[in-house]
């Protein structure tokens, strides 16, 4: 063994047991890091099936699904009208009620305020749809935020009619 | 603690150091003097140190998804087994981690027993191990009862029950143990505190331990003081680091093997039964780690008496340096203490053996008398052995019986500097 | 110090050898079954594990629940692995209550993947008193919970016979060969074409009790097969850093003296 060769086949040798035990410590961390991830059965409720049969215009039902609050109203002639007449232009965070309501009868939507994730209160504010107690944001009938410090209109789930009666969320 | 003076190379090093000087004491566990010539039974501190850590870090993270209430223990552990992202495999490394653990402190405390590590300037060091055992044996206990099954329960209603034993405030305190009159949902909530309370205590001990250990260094396979650092000692880092690398992998392997290949062996299968406190398994055994200490409870028949016995074991290791007081550490030049030595392992294995069977007849015959063995060895023969033993001659340094195995200090030297 | 060591090892095991002849004399032998998901390599064998849960549906479910086991376990990997739509469909074909609804009564609806197997009886003394006093053990672990494990329910399956002279049980009590104190509260159940499997396998006793039981292990370690792949890449993965760190230990050393 010449002075010259030894460190590097000695280097190579360290550099190998090095990453090689890098990667294990990695693969060992990972199951310890994944294990706080939504387990099995909190995966297998990813979806709610709701009966709206029994719900009159001007009512709203609220459900929960995967932890959260999730309003389903049946909004009324009037509310439609004046959720599809605003101008986007006066929107914060401009979206069409046509895209929120595909039936515009149903709106479907998460209860959490944009803001810092309260739950708003229905019936209320100063645009006739819901109102956040917590630092006070204003939604109107399509759910949008109008005033207030939330940044977004309240986020409508994945959802879909199985029939007339059933609504699956998720 | 060290007796050099590190200073570091870095002008912010330097600025930190002054006030917590931590560099300073990696410094020193990097230098740290160690005997060359240690065995691989030296390695299993280094073993206990991981056992303990990966104990920890698992145990957190079930506990993330544990719930101790007598209802839904046994299902939450299910869910845990069935559900839990990896959950079968944290847990199954926590339970076996339990049963490596004690392997590798057996191993470390017969280790100390052969090469005398017991002895004076080390007598603190040993004395805090065994206060750590006894923890452990605590903790591995409660762990054992938080599933809920079977074993769990009455596992803890005969343990708990000893100390009934005690003459005339016997069942206030275990009544005060259980918060009820039986093991019940109260016992299991505070067994689960305490559960995760204990390896904490036992972490704190541990440094404890290790600085205890760094005040007169090491001792050796020949049992002799070194001059450190001398031609007789290696820098910690990186000759001794690597080598307990090595030794943790090794002891990885068979750790792997049980937790992939067969992670119920060590377990019983009456612990896949949820508790009943109407319904005794047939035959009730702690884990193997308690068994002999089981065995020698069960062979007195006495009940106080037996708990007493089974308590004196222990402490009769904790006064083990008063007792063995020969000036020679090594069984190596104590060639009768090393014949007693081994039939006491033996003893001990029998002990434990018998734990595991039921109490009569031959079995118990037998376990009666590898108990009495086990305190003759103690508190007879090794007083005996201490004053009359011959010893053999002692080597004055490591480096004289290896002759020609001279080391070069100039190499040492450069290796520090690298 | 070796030496010591091997005799000390050798007259231990030898002891303990006797020992556990002498306990064991009088235990009934299993009967063996070389199963699939046994060894290194083991994996549970799909077909028969759908065929175990048709003769755990049909035959044992009316009196053993499984309360651990979802429908959502039957269509994972690793399991009998119907799939997604037929275990919706198996799903589907059992009432689950749910409830309370808005006027606070409790419903019955189909069950769904999430739900839980459901229970043959409301509760457990519901379950002890339609059966002669004796609790039919719930499945969900009942393999980790005995000790032999698949073999020893495999043998109880197929262990019932005619009392031998001398014996006399009460009524409602069987004898078994394999039971532990050969006295079993569960009738024989098995008889041969008690099932008709879809797959044209002959449902002969043998085969079934063979089927039910992989189940069974399934439903015990549904993790089988996940815990056998990762921990022969954790094995192999050892065995070469260990074989790395050995190599550089020496290299370390080698700076000291020639061998450690």
């Amino acid at each position: 063994m010449s002075e010259e060769k030894k460190p590097k086949r000695r280097d190579f040798l360290f550099t190998a047991s090095y990453a090689l035990g890098a990667v294990g410590v990695g693969a060992a961390v990972w199951p310890l890091v994944d294990q706080m991830n939504p387990d099995q059965s909190v995966k297998a409720l990813a979806s709610t099936e709701v009966d709206v049969s029994s719900l009159e215009p001007g009512k709203s039902i609220t459900v929960l699904w995967r932890g959260k609050p999730v309003f389903i109203r049946r909004r009324t002639q009037e509310e439609i009208a004046e959720a599809r007449s605003v101008d986007l232009k006066d929107l914060p965070h401009p979206e069409k009620d046509e895209d929120r309501a595909k039936n515009p009868e149903w709106l479907v939507m998460l209860g959490v305020c944009t803001h810092l994730g309260c739950v708003p209160l229905g019936d209320k504010g100063e645009y006739n749809g819901w109102f956040c107690p917590c630092h006070g944001s204003h939604y109107d009938t399509s759910g949008r935020i109008r005033k207030g410090p939330a940044p977004t209109n309240l986020e409508i789930p994945k959802y879909e009619f199985v029939n007339t009666n059933i609504i699956k969320i998720g | 603690m060290s007796d050099h003076n590190y200073v570091p190379s870095s002008k912010l090093g330097k600025w930190f150091n002054d006030r917590l000087p931590l560099l300073t004491l990696s410094a020193h566990l990097r230098e740290y003097p160690t005997p060359k010539n240690l065995n691989y039974w030296w390695t299993f501190g280094g073993i206990l140190t991981f056992c303990l850590i990966a104990q920890i870090v698992t145990g957190i993270v079930l506990g993330m998804h544990y719930v101790a209430h007598a209802d839904l223990a046994f299902d939450s552990v299910e869910h845990i087994m069935r559900d839990v992202n990896y959950g079968w495999l944290i847990r199954y490394v926590h339970a076996n981690g339990a049963s490596m653990f004690f392997l590798a402190v057996y191993i470390h405390i017969f280790r100390s027993l052969y090469y005398g590590s017991y002895k004076s300037p080390r007598e603190v060091i040993w004395i805090l191990g065994m206060i750590i055992y006894v923890l452990m044996m605590a903790t591995a206990f409660m762990g054992y009862v938080l599933p809920w099954g079977q074993m769990s329960f009455w596992g803890a209603t005969v343990i708990t029950n000893l100390f009934s034993a005690i003459p005339l405030i016997g069942e206030s305190i275990t009544n005060w143990l259980w918060g009820g009159y039986a093991v019940d949902n109260p016992t299991l909530t505070r067994f689960f505190s305490l559960h995760y309370l204990f390896p904490f205590l036992i972490l704190g001990l541990v440094i404890l331990h290790i600085w205890a250990l760094h005040v007169p260094g090491n001792n050796n396979p020949i049992g002799i003081d070194l001059k450190k650092p001398s031609k007789d000692t290696v820098p910690f880092h990186p000759y001794i680091v690597i080598k307990d690398i090595f030794a943790l992998l090794l002891f990885l392997i068979v750790f792997a093997f049980f937790v992939f290949y067969s992670p119920n062996i060590l377990g019983h299968s009456d612990n896949y039964i949820e508790a009943n406190p109407m319904v005794t398994p047939a035959h009730i055994v702690p884990e193997w780690y308690l068994l002999p200490f089981y065995a020698i409870l069960r062979s007195v028949p006495d009940k106080l008496l037996g708990v007493v016995a089974m308590f004196a074991s222990i402490f009769i290791l904790v006064i083990l340096p008063w007792l063995d007081t020969s000036k020679v550490r090594s069984a190596i030049f104590r060639p009768l203490f090393r014949q007693f030595y081994w039939i006491l392992v033996l003893d001990v294995l029998i002990l434990g053996y018998m734990g595991a069977m039921p109490a009569e007849g031959t079995y118990l015959l037998i376990a009666r008398i590898a108990t009495a063995y086990y305190f003759i060895h103690f508190l007879i023969i090794l007083p005996v052995l201490s004053s009359k033993e011959k010893t053999l001659p002692i080597p004055l340094s490591i480096t004289e019986p290896i002759l020609g195995g001279a080391p070069k200090p100039e190499m040492v030297k450069k290796d520090k500097l690298h | 110090m070796k030496k010591y060591f091997k005799s000390i090892l050798t007259i231990f095991f030898s002891l303990s050898f006797l020992c556990q002849n002498a306990y064991s004399a009088e235990k009934q032998e299993l009967l063996k079954v070389d199963w699939s998901f046994k060894g290194y390599f083991g994996k549970f064998d799909r077909a028969s594990l759908q065929r175990g849960y048709q003769v755990y549906n049909e035959v044992c479910a009316s009196c053993h629940s499984m309360k651990y086991l979802s429908y959502r376990n039957l269509a994972e990997t690793g399991g009998p692995e119907f799939s997604k739509e037929q275990a919706k469909a198996i799903a589907a074909s059992f009432e689950v209550t749910d409830g309370p609804n808005d006027d606070g009564e409790m419903f019955t609806r189909p069950a769904k993947l999430s739900d839980k197997f459901v229970n043959p009886y409301s509760n457990d003394k519901e379950a002890i008193a339609s059966n002669g006093g004796a609790y039919p053990p719930d499945m969900s672990v009942l393999v980790k919970a005995r000790s032999g494990g698949a073999n020893y329910i495999y043998s109880v399956l197929l262990g019932y016979e005619d009392p031998p002279s001398g014996i006399s049980l009460d009524d409602g009590v069987y004898y078994n060969k394999y039971m532990y104190g050969n006295a079993i509260k569960m009738p024989k159940v098995l008889e041969d074409g008690l099932v008709e499997y879809n797959d044209g396998t002959e449902a002969t006793e043998a085969q079934m009790a063979k089927d039910v039981v992989s189940f069974l292990s399934w439903a015990a370690e549904p993790h089988l097969e996940a815990r056998h792949k990762i921990g022969f890449k954790a094995i192999i993965y050892l065995f070469i850093l260990t074989l790395l760190a050995y190599f550089s230990m020496k290299r370390l050393w080698s700076r000291i003296e020639p061998k450690i």
